[in-house]
């Protein structure tokens, strides 16, 4: 198991070294000069060039690279262009909000998800499966930034049980765990859980359906197990294969908040990338990015670990 | 076993081909997709959303640039305003029907562009192997390291908003994908006998990936393709939802359901319609996309 983790720890590191790089890419790929932001319209050449230094825009491609993988290595991911504050505390304050959110969205989709999926493979090609299958397609299908506003036009507009828009009550930037503050989350939450709750689904019907066929379930109910035990290897056999993909929703819900957070003004990652990508706050967009990416291939480097524990066929391969 | 009935089963053979002359596979596969009732009720719904959406011009819609301020956001089923109209008074209906031309575009045009590149790069790097599939495959394993929304918003974030980098940074996004499933149905194809022996025959390389295994792989990669199509269209909306893609005035989903947000609290379904349009087209792309699959499945 030791050997399986480091073997895949060390997979880690060229990727982690080729995501840096396209973070780092990607404020040159941009238009224009960076310094646009922070420089007033009627900046000497002199006030420019010298800003151009402090920020090291005047050295080669690589030497920038390296530079900056160095720095990022220390935690120093620059300051922001717009506010002057480090961007890695900006960043990890945000995402702070954004797990928050994630992690209410996966236990509701996951949750419903297991269930329908557990329960459409099961009685496959009844009425039963085609009303999950249903749910699960129109779950993958939605716009969830349009389902968010529906929401709020039925919840708040209409009914008025619950507020729109923030994180908590006067605008409140930090979470608690209270009702005040959990009104707050719940219908972000659920527009957010979704496209994982189709996606799990789907997967977790097709996965009973396969193993509820094989010869083994047979010999099973033969030996005259009763369907409470079946059921029982039917998840055990299911179980890595959705872990898997919970996982990648996991990350897929952290990393692609951006349009839920829009449309509720909540005060996440993705929040923070809209108004970095708008103020052309380049450190700051390159340095959420950055964080986003990381994380996402560190939950998949979990996951595998997680997966690779729970079944033994993986270790092998 | 004598040669007699062997040779007799051949003649019969030969006597019964022209009579039974055996269905191809992509007519099996279309009569089967023509039972499939969820398909052809999709099928029809798209062709309608296309077809008014290229024929708008001729419909007889209201000027969908035209607004006026005393007919500020009516409601649905106001009298010659059927769905009423947007926050600067201009006809929902003329809009959303007008919107579907670029909303269309910006969400199908990816996956095409996405399908090209994809196929040649998966093709090339499963046929040739070795080294090359290394480096590209490897260098489509960078971008797996990316949520796709993320990599969607960070490329047109960087790039600055517009129609045409919207359609980049979701080719991006979409050429890996493509890429992996590409690579991993040639590398099934391409040890295969019948392209052995078109290579002991003297086929070129090139001759092989575009005759014996494209022909081979092309169906997988396209219903895989067609399943990307919903996704797309949510992106596309949501880029331009985010200020990202298309500009106002023009009519496009994405862009309408964001200038309407203000609206919600003064006509609210008028202004949730841009969006149950986005929805619309990419269920039944999704559904088509099932129903394809299924189809082409002739195992079952």
């Amino acid at each position: 198991m030791l050997a399986y983790i480091a073997r895949r720890i060390v997979y880690v590191i060229p990727i982690v070294i080729s995501v840096a790089l396209v973070c780092f890419l990607l404020v040159h790929i941009t238009p224009g000069d960076p310094l646009v932001a922070v420089l007033p319209a009627d900046a000497s050449q002199e006030l420019a060039a010298q800003l151009r230094a402090a920020y090291g825009f005047d050295r080669p491609l690589p030497v920038q690279f390296g530079l900056w993988l160095l720095r990022a290595l220390h935690g120093d991911l620059g300051n922001s262009i717009a506010t002057g504050r480090p961007v890695l505390a900006e960043v990890m304050r945000a995402v702070g909000n954004t797990v928050t959110l994630a992690i209410a969205a996966a236990l509701i989709g996951f949750t419903m998800g297991i269930l329908l999926g557990l329960i459409a493979g099961y009685f496959r090609e009844t009425w039963i499966d085609k009303v999950a299958t249903s749910f699960a397609i129109a779950g993958v299908s939605v716009p969830h930034y349009w389902l968010g506003m529906v929401m709020v036009i039925i919840f708040s507009v209409q009914l008025n049980w619950l507020p729109a828009v923030g994180a908590g009550p006067n605008g409140s930037n930090s979470w608690a765990w209270d009702w005040a503050h959990l009104q707050y989350l719940v219908l972000p939450a659920i527009t957010t859980s979704v496209i994982p709750m189709g996606i799990v689904t789907r997967t977790v019907r097709a996965l009973t359906g396969d193993i509820l066929s094989q010869d083994f379930v047979e010999a099973l109910r033969a030996k005259g197990l009763h369907e409470r035990g079946v059921f029982r290897h039917v998840i055990k056999n299911a179980a890595p294969t959705a872990l898997a993909v919970m996982g990648l929703q996991l990350g897929y819900m952290l990393g692609g908040s951006i349009l839920i957070e829009t449309v509720f003004s909540w005060p996440g990652s993705g929040f923070l990338l809209n108004s970095a990508i708008f103020q052309r706050d380049l450190p700051l967009l390159q340095g959420t990015i950055l964080i986003l990416a990381l994380f996402f291939v560190f939950l998949n480097l979990l996951v595998d670990i997680a997966q690779a524990a729970i079944d033994p066929r993986i270790k092998r391969g | 076993m004598s040669e007699l009935p062997l040779s007799a089963t051949a003649d019969a053979a030969l006597q019964a081909a022209p009579a039974t002359k055996a269905r191809g596979y992509w007519a099996t596969v279309g009569r089967r997709i023509m039972r499939d009732k969820v398909s052809i009720a999709c099928a029809l719904v798209l062709i309608l959303i296309f077809l008014s959406a290229i024929l708008a011009p001729w419909l007889g819609l209201e000027d969908p640039y035209k607004g006026s301020m005393i007919r500020r956001l009516r409601h649905i089923g106001t009298v010659g305003y059927p769905l009423g109209t947007d926050e600067l008074g201009r006809d929902m209906l003329a809009r959303l029907i007008y919107g579907g031309r670029l909303s269309l575009v910006i969400g199908i045009l990816p996956v095409i562009l996405a399908f090209c590149i994809g196929t040649s790069l998966g093709l090339v790097a499963g046929y040739v192997g070795g080294k090359l599939n290394t480096a590209i495959m490897r260098t489509i394993d960078v971008f797996y390291a990316f949520p796709s929304v993320l990599l969607a918003i960070a490329i047109s974030g960087a790039l600055g908003a517009g129609i045409l980098n919207s359609i980049v940074s979701l080719t991006v996004v979409f050429v890996p994908q493509i890429t992996r499933v590409a690579e991993s149905v040639t590398t099934g194809v391409r040890n295969m006998d019948f392209v052995e022996a078109a290579r002991a025959s003297g086929a070129g390389p090139f001759t092989i990936m575009r005759v014996h295994i494209l022909g081979n792989v092309l169906g997988a990669i396209f219903v895989y393709a067609t399943s990307l199509i919903s996704v797309s269209m949510i992106l596309a909306a949501g880029l331009s939802f985010l200020g990202l893609g298309t500009k106002p005035p023009e009519p496009e989903w994405g862009l309408m359901l964001n200038t309407l947000r203000t609206a919600i609290y003064v006509n609210p379904w008028v202004a949730a319609l841009p969006g149950a349009m986005i929805f619309a087209v990419s269920i039944c792309f999704n559904l088509l996309s099932d129903g394809l699959r299924s189809a082409m499945d002739i195992r079952n």
